[in-house]
């Protein structure tokens, strides 16, 4: 049960267009005027069209799509670096849009803070400093900030390196200094636009787990960019995705891989080891069963099938806090993994 | 067909009608407000006069330890100060130490006054197009203007004197550093602008934390280029009454001494190596930060 108490943020009727006199071109996208239309016709660029959003407190909400898609733009409503065209972005219960300069700049100084995908650190400071720098916008004294920001170097695997300058760190170093920059101001929101993409493959799992970690003491509630659908299917809760600046599926990891919404969604999916994605609780028959081993619901299907197969290949019982809730056999679990035929979504994928 | 033989003019008549009644209209402003303006400038004067005398009063040696002292401060380089002091030994062997401390005292003045206005006016130029696009072309005519033609009316109004050499050498040598300040503003990257803003940095934070200090290199450049014009005034300002290494040179025009014109013009050209190189080696140390190889 979602109540709206859970909702941290909340994206609604969401439209950016970017050009001269954007306002009337509300109307025609809401018309039904294509991106490509609206950019040849009448010179203007749809940056966002009709996006709502709903996300939860204390979860990671990936926002995913190619690039040109309007990721970066959406993400940049919600501390208003970017002002809509039309549209509503509550967070707590407040329009962000009604705030003042100086309700605004309080927001950004202690509510929501961001990490960027070419880090943003200033390369006259050091990584204490960069680290302390959120700190010192919101007013602190010099030494406490440095002191508060010390924990979260610590934290994030930086200790010995706080008077190095950025030039002299590596790319995910750098953006581990981000990380902290953006943990030490204690704000509840984090905005991590395309944060890892930046980064080689190897250390872009790093990342991903020094993220995952921390949030699983922090809570924080985390809106994270990515083009990557294994970076998003690792680390979403929940994913929603984007096209054209329009939002094509919204779900949970398994959801999406499941249920592809169109074309677009499943040539996202197509190349991604199903297997290891998908989770025994997305494909038990929620029958209960007398016998059989038991497989916990978020196994995933290949560790559960290797189980299986370990044994005696019947079906297994699926548990839940150690409570059977369904079951399981191989035979469906196969056909979860065969990828769908494609083209087997909506057609509306131009 | 006269109308293509001869421009059409306005005519001779109406022609020194109108440049007449511009020169009366001046001058009687000039009659009006020439002693408040002087009033205003007074404590400038003061200043001046006094650093003047300051530099030619204090003894020699103290002075060589100080400008060593200041190129060692800028440059951290032993072959730059034993160059700056051996320059200065020379020029002062050469019986110019005199005019060289002038020189220096209208030099320093003027740069001090043209970053005091010049770094301000960058960073105004800085904020809005609006204020670009109206201080371009100022700076420009500035800067392409014959300073013949501005001496006349800063003479008018002031007489000749120390304020009107040092307007003269300011209105010349103030472009470089308003634009080299407004450029390096304009040119801090806009991801760490991003940056600074998405933490709530407001107008005075971002641009003391973020765009003066990425910007300092090039501001730094700007006050190197202000010095070295200000150095290029210094024939000029002498026409209108400030000392220095100019006067000789003056002289040295009108009598035809060679020896006497190449004497000062090489000191004037040895103080202008000795500020720039001092001032590049203190620009590159500011970026050092920016050096990337790996120190991990
Ligand atoms: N300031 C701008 N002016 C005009 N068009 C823009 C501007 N910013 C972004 N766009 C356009 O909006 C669309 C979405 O951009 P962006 O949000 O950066 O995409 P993503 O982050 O998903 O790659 C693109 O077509 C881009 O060209
Ligand atoms: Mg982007």
């Amino acid at each position: 049960m979602v109540t709206v108490s859970d909702i941290k943020v909340s994206i609604k009727n969401l439209y950016k267009i970017f050009g001269a006199d954007p306002k009337p071109m509300v109307a025609k996208v809401e018309g039904g005027m294509s991106k490509a239309e609206l950019l040849e016709k009448h010179g203007h660029v749809l940056g966002l069209k009709d996006v709502n959003i709903d996300i939860k407190a204390r979860e990671i909400q990936v926002i995913m799509g190619l690039s040109g898609s309007g990721k970066s733009t959406l993400i940049r409503h919600i501390n208003r670096l970017i002002e809509p065209t039309a549209g509503e972005i509550v967070v707590d219960g407040q329009n962000v849009l009604d705030m003042s300069e100086d309700e605004l700049l309080e927001f950004r100084r202690f509510r929501a803070s961001m990490v960027f995908q070419k880090f943003g650190l200033l390369p006259h400071r050091t990584v204490a400093q960069n680290a302390a720098y959120g700190l010192t916008i919101q007013g602190s004294d010099k030494n406490e900030a440095l002191e508060r920001s010390q924990r979260w170097i610590d934290r994030v695997g930086l200790s010995g390196f706080e008077n190095h300058y950025p030039a002299q760190l590596s790319g995910g170093m750098q953006q581990r200094v981000g990380l902290a920059r953006a943990l030490a101001t204690d704000a509840e929101i984090l905005l991590m636009d395309e944060a890892f993409s930046a980064l080689d493959p190897l250390i872009r799992t790093d990342m991903q787990d020094v993220l995952l970690g921390l949030q699983e003491e922090l809570h924080k509630t985390i809106i994270f960019i990515t083009h990557d659908l294994d970076e998003a299917l690792r680390i979403g809760d929940n994913i929603v995705i984007l096209r054209d600046g329009a939002v094509i599926q919204k779900g949970s990891p398994q959801d999406i891989v499941l249920n592809p919404a169109d074309d677009y969604v499943s040539d996202f999916i197509k190349d991604i080891n199903r297997a290891r994605v998908l989770e025994v609780g997305s494909v038990m028959d929620t029958k209960a069963i007398k016998t059989g081993i038991k497989i916990d619901v978020e196994t995933p299907i290949e560790e559960a099938m290797q189980l299986m197969l370990e044994k005696d290949k019947k079906p297994a019982r699926v548990v839940k806090d150690d409570k059977v809730v369904g079951s399981v056999t191989i035979d469906a679990m196969i056909k979860a993994i065969a990828r769908p035929k494609h083209g087997s979504g909506n057609k509306n994928y131009k | 067909m006269d109308f293509f033989d001869e421009f059409p003019s306005l005519g001779r008549t109406p022609l020194r009608e109108m440049k007449k009644s511009i020169d009366a209209g001046f001058r009687s402003f000039s009659r009006e407000y020439g002693d408040a303006l002087e009033s205003f400038f007074n404590p400038l004067l003061k200043f001046m006069v006094w650093f003047e005398k300051l530099l030619i009063n204090t003894p020699w040696p103290i002075i060589l330890l100080c400008v060593g002292a200041l190129a060692w401060l800028g440059s951290r380089n032993y072959k730059l100060v034993a160059g700056t002091v051996g320059a200065f030994v020379v020029i002062g062997y050469f019986g110019m130490w005199e005019d060289t401390m002038a020189t220096l005292a209208i030099i320093s003045v003027a740069t001090i006054v043209c970053i005091g206005i010049g770094i301000p006016a960058g960073i105004l130029m800085a904020r809005s197009n609006r204020i670009q696009a109206i201080i371009t072309p100022i700076l420009d005519v500035m800067q392409t203007i014959p300073s013949f033609v501005y001496l006349i009316p800063v003479v008018m109004l002031l007489c000749i004197g120390k304020v009107p050499g040092l307007l003269a050498v300011c209105i010349y040598a103030l472009p470089p550093i308003v634009r080299l300040t407004n450029l390096g503003i304009r040119l801090v990257d806009a991801d760490i602008m991003e940056a600074s803003t998405a933490f709530g940095a407001n107008y005075k934070q971002r641009l003391w934390g973020v765009q003066v200090p990425l910007a300092l290199p090039n501001i730094f450049a700007g006050v190197n280029q202000t010095i070295m014009m200000a150095l290029a005034m210094v024939v000029i300002a002498s026409m209108i009454g400030v000392k220095g290494l100019g006067v000789a040179v003056l002289r040295a025009i009108s009598n035809q001494y060679l020896a006497l014109g190449l004497m000062n013009g090489l000191a004037i050209v040895a103080l202008a190596i000795i500020f720039d190189r001092v001032s590049q080696q203190y620009g590159k140390r500011l970026q050092k930060h920016r050096e990337g190889g790996h120190g991990v």
